[in-house]
């Protein structure tokens, strides 16, 4: 019983976080009518951004997983992994590590002017959707390697033994995979990218790349406008509502990593090298050269590394670990209270997933701001508030990995249980306790480094003299301090890997009981 | 909720009371830099004030008037240092501040009459640009080049909503147009006049907008004279930078003792070479080299706080649908 | 003649060598114990592996080195069909796997489908049809390619006692009529006698010469007979 109440509350509180904050802003806006044509471009831009940066992660992370799946090269399972990591990235640092290299002052830009072509111009729709791809393109790769390595080996000797042409191998195997993969990964870069902030603030160059959700930021932080940021937040809150409404047609694909380090066993790796070789050089330098470039000049730069970075990361860390526990909390009374009741509970596990991907920090931080100003200073409540947004933006990723744990130990283990006669306490800490170890180990590593890295509520509610990493990061750039930020990104990715590498590897602690 | 409070309370902690009194000042970002006039004006006024001079930065210029609003009359500013002429009706509207009486013999083009607010500095806005570079004259000409530009924000920063109103001031009903024609010549919109400069400097654009004055402070700081400014034949939007008291300031002889020391020599001999713009009272010393060319502006651009409050709004929405295209 | 010449593969840490030689028309068994190779061996003759040394001939000559041009058709337990496809587009890919069919050749898929008793069941799905309808259909595909040789991985493991023996009795009949010869992998002696004439034994990595399965099973040498156990036939 205590688990069905503990599980309602959470549900409770995430309605009230989502829905709720979008309600209040909701009573506070003039409605849609409110909006300037500005308004309309920055959510006609929104859309149309999220859509091509989806079509293009796709399109791109196709060949690379393929590449992937059916060559085997020394470091493969490295670049795999390392796939993994702009998901855990914080994403200033990318957008940093992408101005070194295809800015106006970065490499590309001048081996251009020395060949006297025109320099590259990022600001803008360029800008955002090439950081939106540098994100989701190790994602979908991700998702699709899964897939790939995921259709039986049978299939593939069935195919070699009939003589398929690779097109017959696309209609045989590819094809129905692709269908079967492919919109629910569209689905969820689109959702990604609809609520991003932090890449049109740094690369958007003024009215031409802003985001609903910049443009929420400015109306609030700018104008002071209630009114239109809560008009704004409305139209991005039905938006991102009617696509997770699509996501119960086509469901989001898992992102749990299992099978990834299947070797390839392939006939047809040999005949594609070439092809398969330039997508795999070609994705890995894409990935790796902004990293490189932001890592090597903040190492070179680590003594200049500002003395306030102290305090910062400690402000970081603090809210990361509270997010952290908050979002473990939450995931696992969910996770408890409803795995085991049937399909509608899991469609409402399901529903509330999605309701935190889709739900809009800058929404929710409104909706607060409105509800705390009448009786005290939002300010003062920066970081509480952030610790608990991050922890909800987390929740949907926490419990794409806890749900099933829970439902397969029960599955698994139950009847033995029941027929041991086993006490609930004994249960919970030597049979579930364990088995939940390692993606409760996971989970916390995830909410860890997404919180670390983000910069959402924090950009709303920050005074000046508060900083968390990632937003003195922003700073320092602003500043035009380059050298500095470097430097201070080498702490925050240190910082964010470090602290999913503990959480996560926490969980592995006691791997042979698992 | 209970843990909220008590969360919040572990990290107010810090802003225990002190036991002098402090006066606390609201500024824009560049003021209280290493290399800003902040560091020299504290010490002035702590020597004399017995009191602690915090002086804590906000963005750029319009987004301290944000800032306030979204504080409301809970705000711990007693002082707000760096609005200007632009934004000085709307913050007046407010009713945040208080009225001042300040007296001092103002240099300020035009005079000086506002019951809440005190000049400390005045400047020309302008495209700063390296010397070989053969700059435009006009918005026109800029327009059908080539050449890259940084803007600022006009909705966080005061140099971007001056530029709003210089192109609305020159061209009127045609604003849009130039701006529509602009759009490909701007690489970015930065938050704050800071980015913008720092954009110029590590050579991401060719012009940026700026002051007459900027090209003084790479001739006397840098002994640099490569930089220089584009005499626009519109003439030069004025910007006339102010301060004001928060009415609700707990240190109300204080707050009136700092602006009284802001129009003091003490204060303004500090402004040209570190804020790089005309003081708002002519130092005993006089102005330092490269002054006077910034002076050389033909005709000057201004419109009452009235006038520009009036079309801040319409025009800023002219600015966004040019440039969102 | 299928001839296995001095053949040897290698496979994570694992050899398999073979140097053998199987006549034209006959079943074969291959037993032994698990991780012995027996699955190394069917698939290398398929040409899914590339052998160290040696090579595999077919009537005196090399076979190609791509599986889709050696002169063999390979059903496995599981994953023959695609889920996707109609049982007869299925069938079909055996002639044309890109599916573009004359009018011809579909008939012959339908004639392949009614021999092995699934003519109703061209338009269904594999998901429609039972595990042994499965397997008909997977045996139809090899019917209608004509290959000379048909390897079998445990194809009918998964079904239940009398469904197998069904389908070992209508594969030995296809195979018998069509003079095809046969490999299959095995686990279960009964199904070795009731279906093939020899007996390859794979063990420790080496592939003996096929043996006349009675005589074998009669008496096993002590390696088959510790495979075995007291389970002899």
């Amino acid at each position: 019983m205590l688990r069905i109440f503990l599980g309602g509350v959470v549900l409770i509180a995430l309605l009230i976080f989502s829905l709720g904050t979008a309600l209040v802003v909701g009573l506070q806006g003039r409605g849609p009518g409110a909006l300037s044509s500005a308004d309309w471009s920055a959510v006609k831009f929104t859309l149309w951004q999220a859509s091509l940066s989806a079509l293009l992660s796709i399109a791109m992370a196709i060949p690379v997983a393929r590449a992937l799946a059916r060559q085997s090269f020394p470091g493969r399972q490295a670049l795999i992994t390392l796939l993994g990591a702009p998901f855990i990235l914080p994403v200033i640092v990318g957008v940093l590590g992408l101005l070194a290299v295809f800015g106006r002052a970065g490499w590309i830009s001048s081996a251009l002017d020395w060949a006297g072509f025109a320099k590259l111009s990022i600001y803008g729709a360029p800008g955002v959707v090439l950081a939106h791809v540098f994100f989701n393109l190790p994602l979908v790769t991700r998702l699709l390697l899964q897939a790939w390595t995921a259709i039986p080996a049978e299939r593939f000797r069935v195919a070699e033994s009939l003589g398929a042409s690779p097109w017959a191998y696309f209609r045989l195997i590819e094809g129905p995979m692709l269908r079967a993969t492919v919109p629910g990964a569209f689905l969820l870069v689109f959702l990604l990218c609809l609520t991003s902030f932090v890449v049109a603030l740094a690369v958007g160059g003024g009215p031409r790349g802003t985001t609903i959700e910049l443009a929420i930021y400015q109306a609030f932080r700018l104008d002071f406008d209630l009114g239109k940021a809560a008009s704004l937040a409305l139209v991005q809150f039905a938006i991102c509502g009617a696509v997770s409404l699509l996501a119960f047609i086509v469901p989001l694909p898992q992102t749990n990593g299992l099978g990834l380090d299947r070797v390839p066993q392939r006939l047809d790796g040999p005949r594609h090298r070439l092809w398969d070789g330039f997508w795999i050089f070609g994705a890995g330098t894409f990935l790796v050269l902004p990293l490189g470039a932001v890592l090597l000049r903040g190492l070179r730069h680590m003594l200049e590394v500002p003395p306030q970075v102290l305090t910062a990361s400690l402000t970081s860390l603090t809210i990361a670990i509270v997010s952290t526990a908050l979002c473990l909390a939450m995931a696992l009374s969910f996770s408890l209270a409803f795995a085991r009741r049937g399909s509608l509970a899991r469609s409402l596990a399901e529903a509330t997933g999605i309701l935190g991907l889709a739900s809009s920090p800058l929404v929710v931080g409104t909706g607060l701001f409105v509800l705390i100003f009448p009786y005290a200073q939002p300010m003062t409540f920066a970081l509480p508030i952030t610790a608990a947004v991050n922890a909800m933006m987390a929740l949907p990723f926490a419990l794409r990995v806890l749900m099933p744990a829970v439902q397969e130990t029960y599955s698994d283990y139950l009847h033995l249980r029941m027929s041991l006669g086993m006490g609930r306490w004994i249960w919970m800490t030597r049979i579930l306790g364990p088995r939940m170890r390692r993606p409760i180990g996971f989970s916390a590593g995830l909410a860890a480094a997404l919180s670390m890295g983000d910069i959402g509520v924090i950009a709303l509610f920050a005074d000046p003299d508060l900083q968390t990493l990632p937003l003195m990061l922003y700073r320092l750039m602003g500043a035009y301090r380059m050298d500095q930020a470097a430097a201070t990104a080498v702490v925050l990715v240190v910082q964010s890997l470090f602290l999913f590498w503990m959480f996560d590897r926490g969980g592995r602690g006691h791997a042979a009981l698992g | 909720m209970k843990l909220t409070s008590l969360f919040a309370g572990l990290f107010l902690a810090s802003a225990a009371v002190a036991e002098t009194p402090v006066l606390t000042v609201y500024t824009y970002d560049s003021f209280i830099s290493d290399w800003g006039p902040g560091p020299a004006v504290e010490s002035a006024f702590e020597a004399t004030c017995g009191c602690d001079l915090q002086m804590i930065g906000a963005g750029d210029g319009a987004a301290l008037l944000s800032r306030l609003r979204l504080e409301g009359s809970r705000t711990e500013a007693d002082v707000v240092l760096g609005l200007d002429t632009n934004l000085t009706a709307a913050a007046a509207e407010t009713g945040l501040f208080s009225p001042i009486s300040l007296s001092a013999d103002y240099a300020v083009p035009g005079g000086w009459s506002d019951r809440h607010f005190a000049p400390f500095d005045w400047g020309y806005f302008a495209f700063v640009h390296d010397t070989q570079l053969t700059a435009p004259t006009n918005f026109r000409d800029l327009a059908a080049s080539d050449l890259k530009i940084v803007i600022q924000d006009p909705r966080s920063s005061t140099p971007g909503l001056g530029l709003l109103l210089w192109v609305k001031t020159a061209y009127g009903d045609e604003a849009g147009d130039i701006w529509a024609d602009l759009s490909d010549n701007i690489v970015t919109v930065t938050a704050g006049w800071s980015e913008a400069y720092g954009m110029f400097l590590e050579g991401e654009a060719d012009l940026v907008l700026s002051y007459t004055t900027s090209p003084a402070y790479h001739l006397i700081a840098e002994e640099d004279a490569s930089k220089t400014f584009a005499l626009f034949d519109e003439g030069h939007y004025m910007q006339i930078e102010v301060a004001g008291k928060l009415a609700t300031t707990d240190q109300n002889t204080l707050a009136d003792q700092f602006l009284q020391f802001m129009v003091s020599d003490a204060f303004q001999s500090i402004i040209p070479t570190t804020n790089w713009m005309f003081p708002a009272v002519t130092p005993k010393t006089g102005l330092p080299d490269g002054f006077p060319q910034a002076l050389s502006v033909e005709h000057s651009l201004i419109l009452s706080p009235a006038q520009a409050a009036a079309q801040r709004s319409a025009a800023l929405d002219e600015w966004q649908s040019a440039l969102a295209q | 003649m299928l001839h296995l010449d001095r053949l040897r593969y290698q496979q994570d840490g694992f050899s398999l060598t073979a140097d053998l030689q199987i006549a034209a028309g006959d079943r074969v068994a291959v037993i032994g114990p698990s991780g012995g190779g027996k699955s190394t061996l069917l698939n290398g003759i398929a040409g899914f592996l590339v052998p160290r040394e040696g090579q595999v001939l077919w009537n005196g000559k090399p076979v190609p080195d791509h599986p889709g041009e050696r002169p063999l058709s390979i059903l496995f337990q599981d994953h023959n069909l695609f889920p996707h496809l109609t049982v007869l587009d299925n069938v079909a890919i055996g002639l044309r796997p890109d599916m573009r069919l004359s009018a011809l050749q579909k008939a012959q898929a339908i004639s392949a489908l009614d021999q092995v008793g699934l003519g109703d069941k061209a338009m269904a799905h594999p998901r429609d049809l039972s595990g042994g309808q499965q397997g008909r259909a997977g045996l139809a595909r090899a019917l209608l390619r004509q290959r000379p040789i048909l390897l079998l991985d445990e194809p009918f493991a998964a079904l239940g006692p009398a469904l197998k023996d069904e389908m070992l009795e209508l594969t030995r009949q296809i195979v018998h009529q069509a003079g095809i010869t046969a490999l299959m992998v095995t686990h279960d002696p009964q199904d070795a006698l009731n279906f093939a004439q020899y007996a390859i034994l794979v063990i420790d990595g080496l592939a003996q010469a096929p043996a006349p399965i009675g005589p074998l099973f009669d008496q096993p040498p002590p390696a088959l007979q510790a495979y075995l156990g007291r389970r002899a036939p």
